[in-house]
C-alpha cells in the first residue's frame, strides 16, 4: 500500500513538472528560456521511465538527451542569437496562432478521449524489475541489425553536420 | 492513488499536442526543432507506458523504440541545428518565413 501511494505521489510531481516544462518551451518568449524548459521535460520523463521500470532508458534519456543534444541546442541557441532580439527571439507566428490553438486543443481532447474510452489489452501481473539485461540481449540478437544500422546512421549524422558547418569557413570550397 | 496506463497516455497525448503547437506556431527555426523534441519525447513515453503495461513479456520491443527514438532525435538534432548556423550566416536570422530559399 505504502509503495502504491509512493508511486502516486511520484508521478503527480513528475507529470507536473513535465507538463509545466513543456508549456513554458510552448509559450516562451525567449529562445533561450524555451530551451531551459525542454531541461525540465527531459528531466520529467526520464523520471517516469524509471517509473515503467525502464531503468537503463532513464539513465540514457539523462546522459544523451540532457548532456548531449541538450547541450547542443544551447549552443545553438548562444550562437544564433544576437543580444538585441534576445528577449523577443522566440516570438510566435502573428496570424493563425488562434486557429492553431484550437486545433491542437481538439488533437489533445481526441487523443485523451482514445486514450480513456478504448480498452486496452493489459497484463496480468505487474513487476517491478530492471530490464537492462533484456535489453542488451534484445539489441545484440532480433534487434542487432537495426542497431547496426544506427550507429550508421550516427556517422553519417557526425561527418554531414561537419560537412554543413564546416562550409561556410571556406566558401564554396567542394572536395 | 494506483497509476494506471492511462494515466501516462492523458500525458503523453498533452505532452504530444503541446509540442504539435509549439513547432507550428514558432518562427524561430530552433523554436520549432525545441517543439518536434517535445513531440518525440511524447511517442517514447508512449512506447514505454506500454511496454510495462500491455506487452505480454514485458519486454525489451518497446523499450528498443525508445532507444531508437533518443538516437535519432539526436542526430536529426544535430544536423538541424548546423544547418540553422549555416542559415543564420547566409541571412541574417532564422525567422523562418523568411527562408522561402536555403541558398545564397
Amino acid at each position: 500500500m505504502a509503495r502504491v501511494d509512493i508511486a502516486g505521489v511520484a508521478f503527480v510531481a513528475l507529470a507536473l513538472l513535465t507538463l509545466g516544462s513543456a508549456a513554458i518551451v510552448a509559450f516562451a518568449r525567449s529562445v533561450m528560456h524555451s530551451a531551459a524548459g525542454l531541461l525540465g521535460v527531459l528531466c520529467g520523463v526520464a523520471g517516469f521511465y524509471a517509473l515503467l521500470s525502464a531503468d537503463f532508458l532513464a539513465a540514457v534519456q539523462l546522459l544523451v538527451y540532457v548532456g548531449g543534444t541538450l547541450v547542443v541546442f544551447l549552443f545553438a541557441v548562444m550562437l544564433t542569437l544576437t543580444s538585441a532580439r534576445a528577449a523577443s527571439s522566440n516570438e510566435p507566428i502573428a496570424t493563425g496562432r488562434r486557429a492553431a490553438g484550437w486545433a491542437t486543443i481538439a488533437l489533445a481532447f481526441a487523443l485523451v478521449t482514445i486514450a480513456l474510452d478504448t480498452i486496452w489489452p493489459l497484463g496480468e501481473k505487474l513487476v517491478q524489475l530492471p530490464t537492462t539485461a533484456k535489453l542488451g540481449h534484445a539489441l545484440l540478437g532480433p534487434y542487432a541489425l537495426p542497431f547496426e544500422l544506427l550507429a550508421l546512421l550516427l556517422l553519417a549524422t557526425t561527418v554531414g553536420a561537419l560537412a554543413i558547418a564546416r562550409s561556410a569557413v571556406k566558401v564554396g570550397a567542394e572536395p | 492513488m494506483k497509476v494506471t496506463l492511462e494515466h501516462y497516455l492523458v500525458v503523453g497525448a498533452i505532452l504530444f499536442s503541446l509540442g504539435l503547437y509549439t513547432a507550428i506556431t514558432r518562427r524561430n527555426a530552433i523554436g520549432i526543432l525545441l517543439g518536434v523534441e517535445l513531440v518525440l519525447n511524447a511517442a517514447a513515453l508512449n512506447f514505454i507506458a506500454f511496454d510495462h503495461y500491455v506487452a505480454e513479456s514485458h519486454g525489451p520491443a518497446g523499450q528498443v523504440f525508445a532507444l531508437f527514438i533518443v538516437a535519432l532525435a539526436a542526430s536529426g538534432a544535430v544536423v538541424a541545428l548546423a544547418i540553422c548556423l549555416e542559415v543564420v550566416r547566409s541571412h541574417r536570422g532564422l525567422a523562418v518565413d523568411d527562408l522561402a530559399r536555403l541558398s545564397r
